[in-house]
């Protein structure tokens, strides 16, 4: 009987995977559910003997069965989407049966977890700053260093929390991770937990993975003798992108409204209940299991260029032709992830623009394509990496009309606890309408009002509001408490500076 | 299927703080919505003010005070999907839902390489053209 191998990661199932699985069940094949590969043009992407096809249809089940299929794409290895990359993380994408104890151990799985425990925790932590590790959630901060605070920090209770609240638009590497290799993550929070001395962990998934949660539930129950003493538990978000900020997650966790922290002190110290804890992105500690390998962390060390170490699960989205996970060594330019591998825009339009690293990431226009994928190179030329999402847009994107969406989204998602984010992005939207709408001749109804006998009552010229929403960017930058309002000013200040036509110059 | 008492759903919990979230995704699935006497009841469960408890609920957005018995599309519009044309298929959407079917805004859905997308229940889509985002609204 022939065997067909499926995807049933969330976008494969969006594709109409279900429906080709069945189609080739009726048939009388033998359907395996995988993870997904990660070439999300292909899919629903259908392996038959290591052969694929794709995108497949129910239609197409005869065809691909008899070898008579137009959508054969070769074999799936050694495609040149995959054969370029480098998978440490996503090792197991396309391989592997997300649930199958049997899978994840034949593979390697568990083996980092019992060299862990049979090693000081010290040790472990000294391994996970030798590889040199950087939080994958956006900051980049060592890992090795966290969990080093959280490990000499005194206290009862400790926890591991996993923040799977993926929130930003463009990446999608927390959830394949999650759908595809769960055990993978909880290896890791396990590991993590040895470490740094902590009893319980929470994975904080936001509510518009309904797949992950239930994949991650399942997979903690089946993995829970391996793990032991461990404890795990997933808890679910409501919808606020700001508690992918950590301690607006950890807030969350508790059952309070998702509002920011001041820092210090640090989550390390006085984090979830005011116990140290480790508050790391789903591809960090999912990276652990690898590191923790006999050698792991001298090749991750090995990987990368300057201080960005390792490899990073690259997600091409937007308009772009060829789009999908791409998990590389630091080090890429932007001209090869888009063009060489990304095929360009799905449109077939020349590419005006991307967005690197989300809603708060900075606008890139081509001519600065030769950039390296590295948090420094980036940080450099005021962009940032984030959680490594890429978007791509064509030249009918309207970048005034995208700088002032992220003012939108902002002020939408601002979690209100302090000024310049609450207030700061509601002014901006109102700036860039201004602006755009060729500015305003004299005093509003408010400001000609007597009381307001301080306020301007000649009209701004372009330059003036301009300024404005420097001045504007530059407090919110400065004076927010997080990276929500901290970072909302790059997506503005690159769309007006790169293309300071499409705010009615 | 009978709908579920909202203390038969408070007896589930311990009463902590920390089941709050927990405690309002089972009482906004079992009615649509979390309203004021749900608040109060959740309040006195968990030992907090109703001030508390309405605090966290109006907070979400997966939270709301009156229930929409209508059916629900929940539209990505975030960037990903803005950059594969979101945008110009809204009016069209909306124009197929009437007054009849939900149009929600949501930012990501997290199948960002292949929007536009959307979702319904825990069932996505992806790859929406006007036609198949229409025909979607139309058929619930």
């Amino acid at each position: 009987m022939t065997t067909v191998r499926i995807s049933d990661d969330a976008l494969a199932l969006a594709c109409g995977a279900d429906a080709v699985a069945d189609a080739f069940a009726a048939a009388g094949c033998t359907v395996e559910r995988v993870s997904s590969w990660g070439m999300h043009w292909l899919e629903p992407l259908v392996e038959v003997g290591g052969m694929g096809f794709g995108p497949a249809t129910p239609e197409d089940v005869p065809a691909i069965l008899s070898g008579s299929s137009g959508k054969a794409i070769g074999r799936i290895t050694d495609h040149p989407f995959l054969a370029g990359q480098q998978r440490l993380t996503f090792a197991r994408a396309g391989r592997t049966r997300p649930l199958s104890l049997e899978d994840y151990a034949a593979t390697g799985g568990w083996a980092s977890l019992t060299r862990a425990r049979g090693m000081a925790p010290a040790e472990v932590v000294a391994e996970v700053l030798q590889s040199g590790l950087r939080g994958r959630g956006g900051a980049g901060f060592p890992a090795g260093i966290k969990w080093q605070t959280v490990a000499n920090a005194q206290a009862a209770r400790k926890f591991v929390v996993c923040n799977a609240d993926e929130g930003d638009s463009g990446t999608f590497a927390d959830r394949m991770l999650m759908e595809g290799d769960p055990f993978q993550l909880i290896e890791g929070m396990a590991i993590a937990a040895h470490a740094v001395g902590a009893g319980e962990g929470y994975i904080y998934v936001r509510s518009e993975y309904p797949h992950a949660i239930a994949k991650l539930k399942a997979a903690i129950a089946l993995a829970a003798d391996h793990v032991a003493p461990f404890v795990l538990e997933v808890r679910v978000g409501a919808g606020a992108y700001v508690c992918g900020e950590e301690t607006s997650l950890l807030n969350s966790i508790e059952g309070k409204r998702g509002e920011v922290r001041a820092k210090p002190p640090l989550p390390a110290l006085e984090g979830l209940f005011g116990c140290p804890t480790v508050v790391n992105n789903v591809l960090t500690l999912a990276a652990i299991p690898h590191i923790l390998a006999p050698g792991g962390a001298s090749l991750y060390d090995s990987l990368g260029i300057d201080r960005s170490k390792g490899t990073m699960p690259i997600q091409l989205a937007g308009n772009i032709r060829y789009g999908g996970l791409y998990e590389t060594a630091f080090g890429i330019t932007l001209d090869r992830l888009v063009n060489a591998i990304g095929g360009g825009t799905a449109s077939g339009r020349p590419v005006k623009a991307v967005q690197v690293g989300g809603p708060l990431g900075a606008y890139i226009p081509p001519s600065q394509f030769h950039l390296p994928f590295d948090y420094e190179a980036y940080a450099g030329a005021d962009a940032l990496i984030g959680h490594g999402g890429i978007v791509v847009f064509d030249d009918s994107a309207d970048m005034g009309a995208l700088a002032r969406f992220a003012f939108q989204f902002c002020a939408a998602e601002s979690c209100g606890k302090c000024t310049p984010c609450r207030i700061g992005s509601t002014r901006g939207v109102e700036l860039i309408d201004r602006i755009r709408g060729g500015g305003k001749a004299g005093a509003d109804a408010v400001e000609a009002l007597p009381q307001m006998h301080n306020a301007r009552k000649a009209g701004r010229s372009r330059e003036e509001d301009l300024q404005l929403l420097e001045d504007l960017c530059e407090t919110m930058q400065l004076g927010s408490l997080c990276a929500l309002g901290g970072f909302t000013p790059y997506p503005v200040r690159s769309a007006l500076r790169h293309w300071p036509e499409d705010f009615g110059a | 299927m009978s709908q579920p008492s909202i203390e038969a759903i408070l007896a589930d919990f311990a009463p902590e703080q920390a089941s709050l979230l927990h405690i309002c995704h089972e009482v906004q699935a079992a009615f649509g919505c979390v309203d004021a006497g749900a608040e109060a009841a959740i309040a006195r469960h968990l030992n907090l003010s109703r001030a508390e408890v309405h605090g966290v609920v109006s907070f979400y957005h997966d939270f709301t005070a009156v229930a929409d018995p209508r059916p629900c599309v929940e539209l990505c519009r975030a960037e990903a999907c803005q950059a594969r044309g979101v945008e110009a298929l809204v009016a069209a959407a909306e124009a197929a839902a009437g007054n009849r079917v939900r149009v929600k805004t949501v930012y990501c859905l997290g199948l960002c390489s292949s929007g536009p997308a959307a979702r319904v229940g825990d069932t996505l889509h992806a790859r929406l053209d006007e036609a198949a985002l229409t025909s979607l609204v139309k058929s619930l």
